[in-house]
Protein backbone atom coordinates (compact mmCIF):
# COMPACT_ATOMS: atom_id res chain seq x y z
CA UNK A 1 0.00 0.00 0.00
CA UNK A 2 1.38 3.39 -0.98
CA UNK A 3 2.24 5.88 1.67
CA UNK A 4 -0.15 8.79 1.98
CA UNK A 5 -3.12 6.74 0.76
CA UNK A 6 -4.75 6.91 4.14
CA UNK A 7 -5.65 10.11 5.86
CA UNK A 8 -5.29 9.31 9.51
CA UNK A 9 -7.56 6.62 10.87
CA UNK A 10 -10.45 7.39 8.53
CA UNK A 11 -11.24 5.58 5.31
CA UNK A 12 -13.08 7.36 2.53
CA UNK A 13 -16.87 7.14 2.33
CA UNK A 14 -16.69 5.66 -1.16
CA UNK A 15 -14.53 2.81 0.14
CA UNK A 16 -16.48 2.09 3.26
CA UNK A 17 -20.12 2.49 2.19
CA UNK A 18 -21.83 -0.85 2.03
CA UNK A 19 -18.58 -2.73 2.51
CA UNK A 20 -17.13 -4.57 5.43
CA UNK A 21 -18.44 -4.58 8.93
CA UNK A 22 -20.80 -1.73 9.53
CA UNK A 23 -21.55 -3.19 12.97
CA UNK A 24 -24.98 -3.94 11.61
CA UNK A 25 -24.98 -7.73 11.48
CA UNK A 26 -28.48 -9.15 11.25
CA UNK A 27 -30.33 -5.88 11.93
CA UNK A 28 -32.04 -5.83 8.51
CA UNK A 29 -33.02 -9.49 8.63
CA UNK A 30 -34.26 -9.23 12.22
CA UNK A 31 -36.28 -6.03 11.63
CA UNK A 32 -37.96 -7.72 8.65
CA UNK A 33 -39.00 -10.66 10.87
CA UNK A 34 -40.14 -8.46 13.79
CA UNK A 35 -42.33 -6.29 11.52
CA UNK A 36 -43.60 -9.46 9.79
CA UNK A 37 -44.68 -10.96 13.13
CA UNK A 38 -46.37 -7.67 14.09
CA UNK A 39 -48.14 -7.55 10.73
CA UNK A 40 -49.72 -11.01 11.14
CA UNK A 41 -52.39 -9.84 13.64
CA UNK A 42 -52.41 -6.25 12.32
CA UNK A 43 -53.15 -7.23 8.71
CA UNK A 44 -55.87 -9.65 9.82
CA UNK A 45 -57.39 -6.77 11.84
CA UNK A 46 -57.10 -4.41 8.85
CA UNK A 47 -58.57 -6.89 6.36
CA UNK A 48 -61.47 -7.70 8.68
CA UNK A 49 -62.33 -4.04 9.13
CA UNK A 50 -62.00 -3.25 5.41
CA UNK A 51 -64.48 -6.04 4.67
CA UNK A 52 -66.84 -4.73 7.37
CA UNK A 53 -66.50 -1.21 5.89
CA UNK A 54 -67.10 -2.23 2.25
CA UNK A 55 -68.91 0.66 0.56
CA UNK A 56 -69.17 2.51 3.88
CA UNK A 57 -69.97 6.18 4.16
CA UNK A 58 -67.48 8.79 5.37
CA UNK A 59 -68.85 9.02 8.92
CA UNK A 60 -68.61 5.24 9.47
CA UNK A 61 -64.97 5.16 8.37
CA UNK A 62 -64.09 8.23 10.44
CA UNK A 63 -65.81 6.74 13.50
CA UNK A 64 -63.78 3.54 13.11
CA UNK A 65 -60.44 5.38 12.81
CA UNK A 66 -61.32 7.80 15.63
CA UNK A 67 -62.05 5.02 18.13
CA UNK A 68 -59.14 4.44 20.54
CA UNK A 69 -58.50 0.92 19.26
CA UNK A 70 -58.79 2.11 15.65
CA UNK A 71 -56.34 4.98 16.15
CA UNK A 72 -53.72 2.96 18.02
CA UNK A 73 -53.82 -0.11 15.77
CA UNK A 74 -53.93 1.99 12.58
CA UNK A 75 -50.86 3.99 13.68
CA UNK A 76 -49.02 0.76 14.56
CA UNK A 77 -50.10 -0.77 11.23
CA UNK A 78 -48.76 2.22 9.30
CA UNK A 79 -45.42 2.04 11.10
CA UNK A 80 -45.08 -1.72 10.59
CA UNK A 81 -46.30 -1.64 6.97
CA UNK A 82 -43.90 1.06 5.81
CA UNK A 83 -40.92 -0.24 7.78
CA UNK A 84 -41.50 -3.74 6.39
CA UNK A 85 -42.16 -2.41 2.86
CA UNK A 86 -38.96 -0.38 2.63
CA UNK A 87 -36.88 -3.27 4.01
CA UNK A 88 -38.36 -5.57 1.37
CA UNK A 89 -38.00 -3.10 -1.51
CA UNK A 90 -34.38 -2.51 -0.44
CA UNK A 91 -33.59 -6.20 -1.03
CA UNK A 92 -35.39 -6.16 -4.39
CA UNK A 93 -33.41 -3.09 -5.48
CA UNK A 94 -30.12 -4.56 -4.27
CA UNK A 95 -30.86 -7.74 -6.25
CA UNK A 96 -31.84 -6.17 -9.56
CA UNK A 97 -30.29 -2.69 -9.82
CA UNK A 98 -26.60 -3.09 -10.50
CA UNK A 99 -25.42 0.42 -11.39
CA UNK A 100 -23.99 1.88 -8.20
CA UNK A 101 -25.42 5.38 -8.74
CA UNK A 102 -28.86 4.20 -9.81
CA UNK A 103 -28.98 1.74 -6.92
CA UNK A 104 -28.15 4.44 -4.38
CA UNK A 105 -30.74 6.79 -5.93
CA UNK A 106 -33.42 4.07 -5.87
CA UNK A 107 -32.66 3.15 -2.26
CA UNK A 108 -32.81 6.78 -1.15
CA UNK A 109 -36.05 7.32 -3.08
CA UNK A 110 -37.71 4.24 -1.56
CA UNK A 111 -36.64 5.07 1.99
CA UNK A 112 -37.56 8.73 1.66
CA UNK A 113 -40.94 7.89 0.12
CA UNK A 114 -41.68 5.38 2.88
CA UNK A 115 -41.05 8.02 5.55
CA UNK A 116 -43.10 10.62 3.65
CA UNK A 117 -46.10 8.34 3.08
CA UNK A 118 -46.04 6.98 6.64
CA UNK A 119 -46.00 10.54 7.99
CA UNK A 120 -48.93 11.59 5.77
CA UNK A 121 -50.93 8.53 6.82
CA UNK A 122 -50.07 9.04 10.50
CA UNK A 123 -51.10 12.69 10.36
CA UNK A 124 -54.38 11.73 8.66
CA UNK A 125 -55.17 9.22 11.42
CA UNK A 126 -54.27 11.68 14.18
CA UNK A 127 -56.27 14.52 12.68
CA UNK A 128 -59.33 12.23 12.41
CA UNK A 129 -58.78 10.93 15.91
CA UNK A 130 -58.25 14.36 17.50
CA UNK A 131 -61.13 15.79 15.49
CA UNK A 132 -59.07 18.43 13.71
CA UNK B 1 -2.29 -16.48 -29.10
CA UNK B 2 -5.65 -16.82 -27.47
CA UNK B 3 -6.61 -14.62 -24.61
CA UNK B 4 -7.48 -16.74 -21.57
CA UNK B 5 -10.60 -14.65 -20.94
CA UNK B 6 -11.99 -15.29 -24.46
CA UNK B 7 -12.73 -18.98 -25.01
CA UNK B 8 -13.45 -20.02 -28.63
CA UNK B 9 -17.00 -20.99 -27.71
CA UNK B 10 -19.30 -19.50 -25.06
CA UNK B 11 -19.23 -21.21 -21.73
CA UNK B 12 -22.42 -23.01 -20.69
CA UNK B 13 -24.81 -20.92 -18.66
CA UNK B 14 -27.05 -22.19 -15.91
CA UNK B 15 -30.64 -22.71 -17.11
CA UNK B 16 -32.66 -19.52 -16.97
CA UNK B 17 -36.38 -18.98 -16.30
CA UNK B 18 -37.67 -19.87 -19.79
CA UNK B 19 -35.85 -23.24 -19.89
CA UNK B 20 -35.92 -24.21 -16.23
CA UNK B 21 -38.72 -26.56 -15.30
CA UNK B 22 -41.23 -24.81 -13.06
CA UNK B 23 -41.69 -26.07 -9.54
CA UNK B 24 -44.15 -25.01 -6.88
CA UNK B 25 -41.32 -23.94 -4.57
CA UNK B 26 -39.80 -21.54 -7.12
CA UNK B 27 -43.19 -20.18 -8.22
CA UNK B 28 -44.24 -19.42 -4.63
CA UNK B 29 -40.86 -17.80 -3.93
CA UNK B 30 -41.24 -15.47 -6.93
CA UNK B 31 -44.90 -14.85 -6.04
CA UNK B 32 -43.91 -13.86 -2.50
CA UNK B 33 -41.67 -11.13 -3.84
CA UNK B 34 -44.14 -10.05 -6.54
CA UNK B 35 -47.04 -9.80 -4.08
CA UNK B 36 -44.78 -7.88 -1.67
CA UNK B 37 -44.02 -5.30 -4.36
CA UNK B 38 -47.71 -5.15 -5.31
CA UNK B 39 -48.64 -4.53 -1.67
CA UNK B 40 -46.25 -1.55 -1.61
CA UNK B 41 -48.42 0.00 -4.32
CA UNK B 42 -51.48 -0.96 -2.26
CA UNK B 43 -49.98 0.89 0.71
CA UNK B 44 -50.03 4.06 -1.39
CA UNK B 45 -53.79 3.60 -1.89
CA UNK B 46 -54.18 3.13 1.86
CA UNK B 47 -52.43 6.48 2.45
CA UNK B 48 -54.65 8.15 -0.16
CA UNK B 49 -57.75 6.61 1.45
CA UNK B 50 -56.74 7.78 4.95
CA UNK B 51 -55.79 11.27 3.75
CA UNK B 52 -59.12 11.53 1.91
CA UNK B 53 -61.02 10.41 5.02
CA UNK B 54 -59.19 13.12 7.00
CA UNK B 55 -59.92 15.79 4.35
CA UNK B 56 -63.67 15.34 4.50
CA UNK B 57 -66.72 13.68 2.93
CA UNK B 58 -66.17 15.12 -0.58
CA UNK B 59 -62.55 13.96 -0.97
CA UNK B 60 -63.53 10.65 0.58
CA UNK B 61 -66.37 10.17 -1.90
CA UNK B 62 -63.89 10.67 -4.78
CA UNK B 63 -61.65 7.92 -3.37
CA UNK B 64 -64.58 5.58 -2.73
CA UNK B 65 -65.83 6.17 -6.30
CA UNK B 66 -62.43 5.20 -7.65
CA UNK B 67 -62.32 2.06 -5.49
CA UNK B 68 -65.90 1.24 -6.56
CA UNK B 69 -65.10 1.53 -10.30
CA UNK B 70 -64.27 -1.63 -12.27
CA UNK B 71 -60.63 -0.58 -12.35
CA UNK B 72 -60.54 0.05 -8.62
CA UNK B 73 -62.30 -3.24 -7.91
CA UNK B 74 -59.82 -5.13 -10.12
CA UNK B 75 -56.91 -3.53 -8.25
CA UNK B 76 -58.56 -4.31 -4.92
CA UNK B 77 -59.07 -7.96 -5.92
CA UNK B 78 -55.38 -8.22 -6.82
CA UNK B 79 -54.39 -6.58 -3.55
CA UNK B 80 -56.71 -8.83 -1.54
CA UNK B 81 -55.07 -11.93 -2.99
CA UNK B 82 -51.61 -10.37 -2.62
CA UNK B 83 -52.28 -9.59 1.05
CA UNK B 84 -53.55 -13.07 1.93
CA UNK B 85 -50.84 -14.81 -0.09
CA UNK B 86 -48.02 -12.70 1.36
CA UNK B 87 -49.50 -13.17 4.84
CA UNK B 88 -49.85 -16.97 4.57
CA UNK B 89 -46.53 -17.50 2.80
CA UNK B 90 -44.91 -15.07 5.25
CA UNK B 91 -46.04 -17.28 8.13
CA UNK B 92 -44.54 -20.22 6.17
CA UNK B 93 -41.26 -18.30 6.00
CA UNK B 94 -41.37 -17.54 9.74
CA UNK B 95 -41.86 -21.24 10.46
CA UNK B 96 -38.79 -21.99 8.28
CA UNK B 97 -36.86 -19.29 10.16
CA UNK B 98 -37.67 -21.16 13.38
CA UNK B 99 -36.10 -24.23 11.78
CA UNK B 100 -39.16 -26.32 11.00
CA UNK B 101 -40.70 -27.81 7.86
CA UNK B 102 -37.68 -28.35 5.61
CA UNK B 103 -38.42 -31.90 4.43
CA UNK B 104 -39.31 -31.84 0.72
CA UNK B 105 -42.75 -33.37 1.29
CA UNK B 106 -43.46 -30.83 4.04
CA UNK B 107 -42.31 -27.92 1.87
CA UNK B 108 -44.76 -28.98 -0.86
CA UNK B 109 -47.59 -29.59 1.62
CA UNK B 110 -47.11 -26.16 3.22
CA UNK B 111 -46.86 -24.59 -0.26
CA UNK B 112 -50.18 -26.03 -1.43
CA UNK B 113 -51.74 -25.10 1.92
CA UNK B 114 -50.67 -21.48 1.34
CA UNK B 115 -52.14 -21.50 -2.19
CA UNK B 116 -55.44 -22.98 -0.96
CA UNK B 117 -55.68 -20.71 2.07
CA UNK B 118 -55.04 -17.52 0.08
CA UNK B 119 -57.66 -18.43 -2.54
CA UNK B 120 -60.23 -19.35 0.15
CA UNK B 121 -59.53 -16.20 2.20
CA UNK B 122 -59.71 -13.94 -0.88
CA UNK B 123 -63.04 -15.49 -1.95
CA UNK B 124 -64.42 -15.28 1.59
CA UNK B 125 -63.39 -11.62 1.99
CA UNK B 126 -65.11 -10.67 -1.28
CA UNK B 127 -68.30 -12.62 -0.56
CA UNK B 128 -68.52 -11.01 2.89
CA UNK B 129 -67.61 -7.58 1.47
CA UNK B 130 -70.42 -7.71 -1.10
CA UNK B 131 -72.82 -9.06 1.53
CA UNK B 132 -71.98 -6.04 3.74
CA UNK B 133 -72.50 -3.70 0.78
CA UNK B 134 -75.84 -5.29 -0.12
CA UNK B 135 -76.81 -5.11 3.55
CA UNK B 136 -76.98 -1.33 3.10
CA UNK B 137 -74.06 0.29 4.87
Amino acid sequence: MKAGQHRGMRSSLARVRGLGSAKEGVVHWWAQRVTAIALVPLSVWLAGNFVALAGAKHEAVVAWIASPVGTVLMLLSIAAIFHHAQLGLQVVIEDYVHGEGLKLAALLAVKGLAILLATIAGLAVLSISLGA
Amino acid sequence: MKSPSRPDRPRPLSPHLQIYSWQLTAVLSILHRATGVALCAGAVLLVWWLAAAASGPQAFATTQNFIGSWFGQALLLGWTFSLFFHLCNGVRHLVWDAGWGFRIATVYASGWTVVGASIVLTTLAWILGYAVRAGGA
